[in-house]
C-alpha cells in the first residue's frame, strides 16, 4: 500500500503542536532559568537522502516533550537543510551558525557531515553527531566533535559479534554466503571490513550495485545463482524493496538475509511490503526495549506517528539532543569551550541505546555503542540479540516467500 | 601589458571595472563568514563560467561536461597531496596536462569526426558520465568511498599548501577570477578571437577564408579544459572532500554553465555578473523562505526554476548586453 | 553461469529495452521534428508515473487500463508546453533553449517532491509479483506486460505517422521546414501536436514503467540521460531506431551487470554511445542528414 503525501507538513505540525501543549503542561523544574539553547539541527531534508532526512527530524519532533519531563533545560531548534550535498552542507553550516546557533546537530551522511564538523571545528562551535559512521570524523583531532554513533569499524565488530550469537541461537552455521552491497561510501567500507573480518562462511559472490539503481534483476539473478546459503547486504531502503520484490519475483529465499546497514528495517519496508517484510535480520545500532527511557520514548513516537516504527534514526537523533540538553544544564552557560567540556564529560547511563550508556573518549567517540540484530515480524522490528536486549526468539530460516503471497 | 588590454576599451567600461574590483577586494572585511563562503562561491561560479565562455561563447563549441576538467584537476591535485605530500601549486603543474590531455582527446575524435553541436554537447556528457562511473571503481583514489583531505585549522594562512582561513581562499578565487577575465580579453583581442568568432559564425565559410578550424576549436577546448583544472585544485583543497558522485556529477557542470548563460555568452562581463546574479538569488531565495519560515524542502528549488525561466525568456541576450547599453558601454568592444 | 542464468538475464534486458525504446521514441519523435533538446523529458516521464500512482492508489485501476487517458493527459501538457514557452525558442541558439528546458526540468523534479515527498512510491498491482516460468527460463509478469504494451503503443504510433494525413504533415515539417511552410502547413501548430505526441509517449512508457520501478522525484534526470543516449545510438527521427537503441542500451547494461561489476554497467552504455557518435554519429537506424 503506497502512502501519497498530499500534506506532508502535517505530521510535523501536529507533532509540534503537541510537544508545544506537553511542554506547556508539564511542570518545569528547571534550574535558575537558562534561556533555551539555539540549536541547529542539519540534516539531508531535501535531494535523494530527504527520506531519511525528514524520518531522523521525526526524532527531533518528539524530544522537547521528554526532555522537558527530564528536568532538562529548553532547546530552540533550527532547521538546517544539508540538499544531500556536501557543498550545500557547508554553507548552511555556516548560515546556522551567523544567525546564531549555539550547538549543531548533524547529519546521517558522512560527507557532509564531514564538510560539517570542519565547519564547527573552525568556528568553534559543538557539533553532536546524531548519525554517520565514518572513522574519520574523529581520527582529526577536533575538540568540539562529538559523536554517539558507532564508526564503521565498531559496526563491523560489533555486527560481527552479534551475527555470532545469532548463528548460536539458530544453532546452525552458514557455510557459504552471497554478499551485495551498495557502491558508495559505507558500503565499500563495510565490505572491506567483512572480508578482513575472516566470517565463518565462504563469501561465494560478492555483487555490487549502484545505490541509485532502479532495477535490480539481474543482480539478483546473479545472486541466486550463487546458489548460497545466506544473503548479506549492506544497502539501503530502495535497494531493500527492489531486491526483496526481485527475490520473489525470480523463486529465491534464502535461508536468511543478514542485513549490515539500514533499509530492512525501514517503516516503509515494511508497509509496502507487507508479509513479504518479515524475515529480514539487520544488524544495526538500535534501541533497548528493556531500557526504561527507551519505554518513555517509544510511547512519545507511537502517540505522534502512529502506525509508525521507531528505528534508529528517531533513536540517535532523540539521544543527540539527550546529550546536548544534559550538557547544557552541566555546563550551565551557552558558551562555547563549556558545551564542549561539558559534551566531553557526559555520562548518561538511562539512555536509549543498547550499551552502558553514553561517555565519549579523548577523540569524542562513544566507545560504549553496541549493535543489536533485529528481525522483521508481523510489520514490526523484535530484538532477537544481544541477549540482554532481547525481547523476542529469532526465526530461522525465513518463511520461503512463495508461500507467503 | 595589462595596460594594453585596456586599449580601446571604453572609458566606462574600465571605471565600472575598477568599481567592481574595489568592491570586491573590500567585501571580506564588510561581510560575515557565511557570506563569505556565499561568495566564494559566486566567485568559483564566476571564474569556471569564464573558464566555459571561451568555448562556448569565444568558439561556439557547447560543452556540457566540464565537471570532468575540474574533477580531473581536483583528483590529480588531491592525491598528490595526500599520498606525496605535494603542494597544491605543483599538483596544478600536473593537474593541467591531464586535464588539457583529456579534452584534446575529446575534441580530436569529435572534430575529426564531424560531431558538432548537439551531438558534441552529449558526447562531453558521455565522458563525464564515463569519467564518473569511472572513478566509483579507481580505488587508487579511494573510489566511491572518497577522498579526503587532511582538514585546514583556523591558526594560519597557509598559501603554498592552501591551508587556512575562509578569506586566503577567497583572494585566491579573486585573483583566479581576476586572471581569467585577463586571459579572456587577451584571447579576444587577439588572431585567435577573430578566428573563433570567424567559427562561430559560420565555420563552412571560416574554413574557406583559410582559418585551420580544426586546430582552432581544439586550442579553445584545451584552454578552456586548463583554466576550469584550477577551478578543481582550489575544490579540493576548500572543501576538503571528493567524491566522484559530486565532483563529475552533470548538475556540477550545468551550475558551471548557467552563469555565463544568465550573464551574457561571448561577452566578458558576462559570467561574472551572470554568476553573482544566480548565487545571489539561490540565498535569497533561502533567506527569504526561512525569513517567512517556510520549511518547505525543495521549494527553494522552484523558485530558482521560476526565477531562471524569467530570466531565459526575457532577456534573450542575457543579463549583462542590454545592460551595457544602458551604462553606454559599446558591447562590440567587449 | 549457466546458459539459463544469462537467457534469464538477457530477456529481462530485452523487455525492459522496449519500454525504454517508447520513452526515447517521444524523445526522437521531438527532437526529430521540433529540434529541441528536450532536457527535461525524464522528468515529464516522472510525472506521468506520479499521476500513474494517484490514479492508482484513488481508483485501484491497473495501469494499462490507464495508459490512454494518462497519455491524454500527457499530450495536453506537452502541446501546451510548447505553444506557450517553447514555440518561441525554436529559433534560438541551442543554448537558450537548453537552458529553458533545465528550467522546467528542475521546476517539474522540485514541484514533485514537495507534492509527493521524497519517499518511493509504488504500485502493487495484483500481479505485481507474479512470473512466468518456461523451465529455467522465469520471466517478470510485469515486465513482460509492460513490453507488450510498449509494442502496441510503438505500432500504433508508426501507423499514425505513416498512414494518418497529420503524421505526414509531421514528418513534412521534420524534412524541410521551409518547404512544409511554402505549402500552407501551420508548422507552429504542428510543432505543439508534435511535442504533444513527444510527451504522450512518455506519457505510455512511464505508466508501463511504474509497474516496474519506485517512483522518487529523483528519477528523471537519471531517465532523461539515458532517453538521450537510446536515441541518439538508435538513430535519430527513426522509430524503428528508438526501439532498436532501447532494447540495445537494455541489454547491454544487463549482460555488462552480469559480466562485470553490476554498479558499472551504465559505463557500457556510454561506451557504446560514444562510439556509435564517432563511427556512425546518425545512429544504428537513422538517416544522414544533410
Amino acid at each position: 500500500m503506497s502512502r501519497i503525501r498530499i500534506h506532508p507538513n502535517r505530521r510535523r505540525v501536529l507533532a509540534g503542536a503537541a510537544a508545544t501543549a506537553a511542554t506547556i503542561a508539564a511542570p518545569t523544574i528547571v534550574r535558575a532559568a537558562l534561556a533555551p539553547l539555539k540549536v541547529g539541527v542539519i540534516l539531508p531534508r531535501s535531494g535523494f537522502e530527504a527520506g531519511i532526512g525528514q524520518d531522523c527530524q521525526r526524532g527531533v519532533d518528539i524530544a522537547p516533550a521528554i526532555l522537558k519531563s527530564l528536568g532538562l533545560p529548553e532547546l530552540t531548534i533550527m532547521n538546517g537543510d544539508t540538499e544531500s550535498n556536501v557543498n550545500t552542507a557547508r554553507e548552511h553550516a555556516e548560515k546556522l551558525i551567523s544567525d546564531g546557533a549555539q550547538l549543531l546537530i548533524g547529519s546521517f551522511d558522512s560527507g557532509q557531515t564531514t564538510a560539517i564538523a570542519q565547519v564547527a571545528e573552525q568556528k568553534g562551535i559543538p557539533l553532536v553527531i546524531n548519525v554517520g559512521s565514518d572513522p574519520q570524523i574523529t581520527e582529526q583531532g577536533y575538540k568540539f566533535v562529538v559523536r554517539n554513533f558507532p564508526t564503521v569499524p565498531m559496526l563491523l565488530k560489533d555486527e560481527f559479534a552479534e551475527q555470532a550469537e545469532v548463528f548460536e541461537i539458530a544453532g546452525v552455521t552458514p557455510k557459504t554466503a552471497v554478499f551485495m552491497h551498495v557502491n558508495d561510501l559505507f558500503g565499500t567500507g563495510m565490505s572491506k571490513g567483512i572480508h578482513g573480518m575472516k566470517p565463518p562462511y565462504t563469501i561465494l559472490e560478492e555483487i555490487s550495485y549502484d545505490p541509485a539503481a532502479r532495477d535490480l534483476s539481474v543482480e539478483v539473478t546473479k545472486a541466486k545463482a550463487a546458489n548460497a546459503e545466506i544473503m548479506l547486504v549492506v544497502g539501503r531502503l530502495s535497494d531493500a524493496m527492489l531486491l526483496t520484490r526481485e527475490m520473489v519475483k525470480q523463486r529465491w529465499t534464502p535461508q536468511a538475509i543478514l542485513s549490515w546497514g539500514p533499509g530492512w528495517y525501514e517503516n516503509q519496508y515494511t508497509k509496502t511490503l507487507g508479509k513479504l517484510s518479515d524475515g529480514p535480520i539487520s544488524l544495526v545500532p538500535w534501541y533497548d526495549p528493556n531500557k526504561k527511557l527507551t519505554g518513555i520514548l517509544l510511547a512519545a513516537f507511537e502517540k505522534a506517528f502512529p502506525g509508525l516504527n521507531m528505528n534508529t534514526n528517531h533513536v540517535y537523533t532523540f539521544e543527540a539532543l539527550l546529550i546536548t540538553a544534559d550538557a547544557y544544564k552541566r555546563a550551565g552557560s551557552s558558551d562555547p569551550k563549556a558545551l564542549a567540556a561539558a559534551l566531553h564529560a557526559t555520562d548518561i547511563k538511562d539512555n536509549v541505546s543498547i550499551g552502558p550508556g553514553i561517555k565519549f573518549d579523548a577523540k569524542g567517540q562513544n566507545i560504549g555503542l553496541r549493535c543489536g540484530a533485529v528481525q522483521n515480524r508481523g510489520g514490526k522490528q523484535v530484538t532477537v540479540a544481544p541477549r540482554e536486549a532481547a525481547n523476542a526468539k529469532l526465526e530461522w530460516p525465513m518463511k520461503p516467500y512463495s508461500e507467503r503471497i | 601589458m595589462i595596460a594594453r588590454l585596456a586599449d580601446g576599451a571604453a572609458r566606462r567600461s574600465l571605471w565600472l571595472l575598477a568599481a567592481v574590483f574595489a568592491a570586491l577586494v573590500i567585501a571580506p572585511w564588510a561581510v560575515n563568514d557565511y557570506l563569505l563562503t556565499v561568495m566564494i562561491v559566486a566567485l568559483y561560479l564566476a571564474y569556471t563560467g569564464q573558464a566555459w565562455n571561451i568555448m562556448m561563447g569565444f568558439a561556439g563549441q557547447l560543452s556540457l561536461g566540464n565537471a570532468l576538467y575540474a574533477g580531473l584537476g581536483a583528483y590529480v591535485a588531491a592525491t598528490l597531496f595526500t599520498r606525496y605530500g605535494v603542494a597544491p601549486w605543483l599538483g596544478l603543474l600536473a593537474a593541467i596536462p591531464v586535464a588539457v590531455a583529456c579534452a584534446a582527446i575529446i575534441g580530436f575524435l569529435a572534430f575529426r569526426f564531424g560531431v558538432a553541436g548537439v551531438y558534441f554537447a552529449i558526447l562531453t556528457i558521455a565522458f563525464a558520465e564515463f569519467a564518473r562511473v569511472g572513478f566509483d571503481h579507481f580505488d587508487f583514489v579511494h573510489a566511491s568511498a572518497g577522498l579526503f583531505l587532511p582538514v585546514a585549522q583556523y591558526t594560519h594562512d597557509d598559501l603554498w599548501r592552501l591551508r587556512g582561513n575562509p578569506t586566503m581562499f577567497y583572494y585566491v578565487m579573486l585573483a583566479a577570477t581576476a586572471f581569467a577575465f585577463l586571459l579572456s580579453r587577451a584571447l579576444l583581442r587577439g588572431r585567435i578571437g577573430y578566428f573563433w568568432l570567424a567559427i562561430r559564425e559560420d565555420e563552412q565559410a571560416a574554413r574557406a577564408a583559410g582559418i585551420d578550424t580544426f586546430r582552432c576549436k581544439m586550442l579553445a577546448l584545451m584552454i578552456s579544459a586548463a583554466v576550469t583544472s584550477f577551478a578543481g585544485v582550489f575544490y579540493a583543497f576548500f572543501y576538503n572532500n571528493l567524491f566522484p558522485e559530486q565532483v563529475f556529477n552533470i548538475s556540477q557542470s550545468i551550475e558551471m554553465i548557467l552563469g555565463p548563460i544568465i550573464g551574457g555568452i561571448g561577452t566578458l562581463f558576462g559570467p561574472v555578473l551572470g554568476a553573482f546574479v544566480l548565487t545571489g538569488m539561490a540565498e535569497s531565495v533561502t533567506s527569504i523562505m526561512s525569513a517567512l519560515g517556510f520549511d518547505l524542502p525543495g521549494a527553494k528549488q522552484v523558485f530558482y526554476g521560476i526565477c531562471l525561466l524569467l530570466v531565459v525568456v526575457a532577456l534573450p541576450e542575457g543579463i549583462w548586453p542590454p545592460l551595457a547599453r544602458r551604462f553606454g558601454i559599446d558591447k562590440a568592444k567587449q | 553461469m549457466s546458459f539459463a542464468v544469462y537467457l534469464n538475464v538477457a530477456v529481462a534486458g530485452i523487455l525492459t529495452g522496449l519500454v525504454y525504446g517508447l520513452m526515447a521514441l517521444g524523445l526522437s519523435v521531438i527532437f526529430g521534428v521540433v529540434r529541441v533538446v528536450n532536457f527535461a523529458h525524464g522528468e515529464m516521464m516522472s510525472m506521468a508515473m506520479y499521476v500513474a500512482v494517484l490514479l492508482f492508489a484513488a481508483f485501484h485501476l491497473d495501469p494499462l487500463i490507464m495508459l490512454v487517458p494518462i497519455a491524454a493527459v500527457m499530450f495536453v501538457f506537452g502541446y501546451l508546453l510548447q505553444a506557450s514557452l517553447i514555440n518561441p525558442f525554436i529559433t534560438r541558439p541551442e543554448h537558450s533553449q537548453f537552458l529553458l528546458v533545465v528550467a522546467i526540468a528542475l521546476i517539474i523534479v522540485n514541484t514533485l517532491l514537495i507534492i509527493f515527498g521524497p519517499d518511493a512510491q509504488t504500485i502493487q498491482t495484483s500481479y505485481a509479483y507474479d512470473s512466468f516460468q518456461l523451465g529455467p527460463e522465469i520471466v517478470d509478469a510485469s515486465k513482460a506486460y509492460a513490453a507488450a504494451a510498449a509494442i502496441v503503443v510503438t505500432a500504433a504510433l508508426f501507423a499514425f505517422f505513416r498512414f494518418t494525413l497529420f503524421g505526414k504533415a509531421i514528418r513534412a515539417c521534420a524534412d524541410n521546414y521551409t518547404g512544409a511552410l511554402v505549402v500552407g502547413l501551420d508548422v507552429k501548430r504542428f510543432y505543439a501536436l508534435t511535442f504533444g505526441i513527444g510527451a504522450a509517449c512518455v506519457g505510455a512508457a512511464g505508466t508501463m514503467l511504474a509497474l516496474i520501478v519506485d517512483v522518487t522525484p529523483m528519477l528523471g534526470p537519471a531517465y532523461t540521460l539515458l532517453a538521450f543516449v537510446i536515441v541518439i545510438t538508435g538513430g535519430l527521427g527513426s522509430m524503428a531506431g528508438a526501439l532498436v537503441g532501447g532494447v540495445l542500451i537494455g541489454l547491454t547494461e544487463a549482460i555488462a551487470g552480469l559480466l562485470f561489476t553490476p554498479s558499472a554497467k551504465s559505463m557500457f552504455s556510454f561506451g557504446i554511445l560514444v562510439l556509435v557518435l564517432l563511427l556512425r554519429p546518425q545512429g544504428i537506424l537513422g538517416k544522414r542528414s544533410a
